[in-house]
């Protein structure tokens, strides 16, 4: 936890991506949110007897897809199979999924943490399985309702290793595939409906010891925040444990938020033995040079590679260049409004970073949706880049473009908000404010330069806030030094 | 493999299975004559051969990504011993 403390935290994630597909792994029924209960399920979700499972090929590309872009052996040959537990939101009795032979192998995702560190995060591999049904505990007194909709829906399990030391990096790995897999187009991410969700591995050694200690799994936490605290508290649990003398046990912990702690899950007691076999309905997967080309060729920039040609091409900051691709809409945004103004990449980023994240955060909207589009917005940009208008009175006018007044140069027309750069404009207002105070204008002759601000303010609210600053600035400084 | 009345009871816990006290050195020695059978094998000569997923040479056949299923949710929930407002009913799983 703190460096002062001899303990190493030691922490693996298996997340549950989604894959975007319109219907289930095994079945042609429909996967959409938000249905009434049982109404998107066929016989094989709920498992009659008679049924077999015919795969969707989409879900087995969109792995496909995940696995060439972590650089990941994809399995010309991989196999289905059965995970046995009871439950009932479990139809037949196990989940398909697949154990020995995964169709993606071992590969690695860069993470670039809050405070700015690079970690290579090796994931072990990714597997296609399906979801179980929704169990409702609270609907009904004396019984459980079970929902099947969601059972079949195809999963991409993907799992770090071991490799991760504190919950704010594992909690940036999470962020790193988060925006891998909407990036891809494979999963929408949606946390709040499920489409991403992640169990976390967690054991406590002493700093140095290269054996792992015994760990627990802290099960389906859907929230970044939720799985940072989740995994606090489990380490500092542990650490307490450990110190007081205690042996830890093997299990799986559940996290409750409004407590703010983990607890034992009952129901998970048995579970330790699936029993795995390969599933007899369902013959090898496989896959051929053809697909694994085909898709490959169909892969976009990837967001490392994307950051880096921000860093290295365009010149943006680090800073700057992690959060534009932090998802890809933002990024394609920002290349639209670059592709409209080239070579004005800073400033394109700044504005895209600023201006417009704050009025799409304002009004709660995706970028997708913006209400100024990338067209429009580097018309804006190219006023302040030519100094038709100051960066202070873009502000305005974009203010003016996002609740639908028209196109910047309308704008700027009609409030006649064309800055000054005239010089004889400029220099009688310079004059006539340096005769209108005259004991301040002494005071900075004197030697008060703070003073040169209070020029600067007088003069623009004479102008209007339309003098072009950087003209004003020498204008002003020749001649108070005149 | 030798199957002892301990693990007849672990691996009858975990498929749910009843299998009374009585029974269970019974059943450990049929399961260990199944597993000697079976353990014949490991005296062939395996060495190169890929270990058998399925028994026939058989690979997927993919479906596209279609809803082609029709609304069977009132047909499916009527075959379940109980049902109600339109969730599949069980004993009330606590946990």
């Amino acid at each position: 936890m703190t460096d002062s403390h001899p303990w190493q935290a030691v922490i693996g994630l298996e997340i549950h991506a989604q894959l975007s597909t319109t219907s289930k792994l095994f079945s042609d029924a429909s996967t959409a949110y938000g249905a009434d209960p049982n109404t998107q399920i066929s016989a094989v979700d709920v498992a009659l007897p008679g049924t077999l499972p015919v795969p969707n090929r989409a879900a087995r590309d969109k792995a496909i897809r995940f696995g060439l872009a972590i650089g990941a052996q994809i399995a010309r040959k991989s196999i289905f199979a059965r995970k046995n537990y009871f439950y009932p939101d479990l139809s037949k009795g196990y989940q398909i999924s697949q154990y020995e032979l995964p169709i993606v192998g071992s590969g690695k995702l860069v993470v670039r943490t809050d405070d700015g560190r690079t970690l290579e995060v090796e994931i072990q591999r990714a597997h296609l399985e399906e979801d179980a049904g929704k169990s409702l505990h609270d609907v009904f007194h004396a019984a459980t309702g079970i929902d099947f909709n969601r059972a079949g829906v195809p999963l991409l399990e993907i799992v770090s290793a071991p490799v991760l030391h504190s919950a704010q990096d594992a909690v940036a790995y999470m962020r790193t595939v988060h925006t891998l897999v909407r990036w891809l187009g494979i999963c929408d991410g949606n946390m709040q409906e499920g489409s991403f969700r992640c169990d976390a591995n967690v054991s406590v050694r002493p700093l140095g010891e290269t054996k792992l200690g015994t760990r627990t799994e802290i099960k389906n936490v859907n929230s970044f925040r939720f799985v940072e605290k989740a995994i606090e508290y489990e380490i500092e649990r542990q650490i307490r444990a450990l110190e007081n003398g205690e042996r830890l046990v093997q299990e799986t912990r559940l996290y409750d938020a409004a407590h703010h702690h983990t607890r034992p899950m009952r129901s998970k007691e048995d579970a330790d033995d699936y029993r795995y076999f390969p599933d007899p309905d369902l013959p090898p997967l496989m896959v051929t040079d053809t697909d694994i080309a085909t898709i490959r060729a169909g892969l976009p920039e990837l967001p490392q590679a994307r950051r880096q040609r921000y860093l290295e091409t365009l010149g943006l900051s680090d800073a700057d260049a992690a959060q534009l691709c932090a998802d890809k809409a933002t990024a394609d945004y920002f290349e639209a409004v670059l592709t409209a103004l080239p070579g004005q990449a800073k400033l394109c980023a700044n504005w895209v970073l600023g201006e417009l994240a704050a009025a799409l955060n304002a009004g709660g909207l995706a970028i997708e949706s913006s209400r100024v589009s990338a067209v429009a917005f580097a018309h804006l940009l190219r006023r302040v880049h030519d100094a038709t208008i100051s960066g202070k009175i873009a502000k305005d006018v974009f203010a003016a473009m996002w609740t639908g007044e028209g196109d910047a140069d309308a704008i700027i027309e009609t409030r006649g908000l064309t800055q000054i750069s005239d010089v004889g404009a400029l220099a009688a207002a310079v004059d006539a404010v340096l005769v209108e105070f005259p004991v301040q204008l002494a005071d900075y002759r004197g030697g008060n330069e703070k003073l040169l601000q209070f020029f600067v303010g007088q003069i623009m609210k004479r102008t209007r806030g339309q003098a072009n600053p950087q003209q004003l600035n020498t204008l002003l400084r020749e001649k108070l030094h005149s | 493999m030798r199957i002892d009345p301990a693990i007849v009871r672990r691996i009858a816990r975990l498929a749910r299975l009843s299998i009374a006290d009585g029974d269970l050195a019974r059943v450990a020695g049929e399961l260990t004559r199944v597993l000697d059978l079976a353990d014949q094998l490991a005296d062939a000569p395996l060495a190169g051969v890929e270990p058998m997923a399925h028994p026939q040479a058989l690979a997927l056949s993919w479906r596209d990504d279609a809803v082609t299923a029709s609304d069977d949710a009132g047909t499916l929930l009527a075959l379940a011993p109980e049902a109600r407002g339109g969730l599949y009913l069980v004993p009330k799983v606590i946990e």
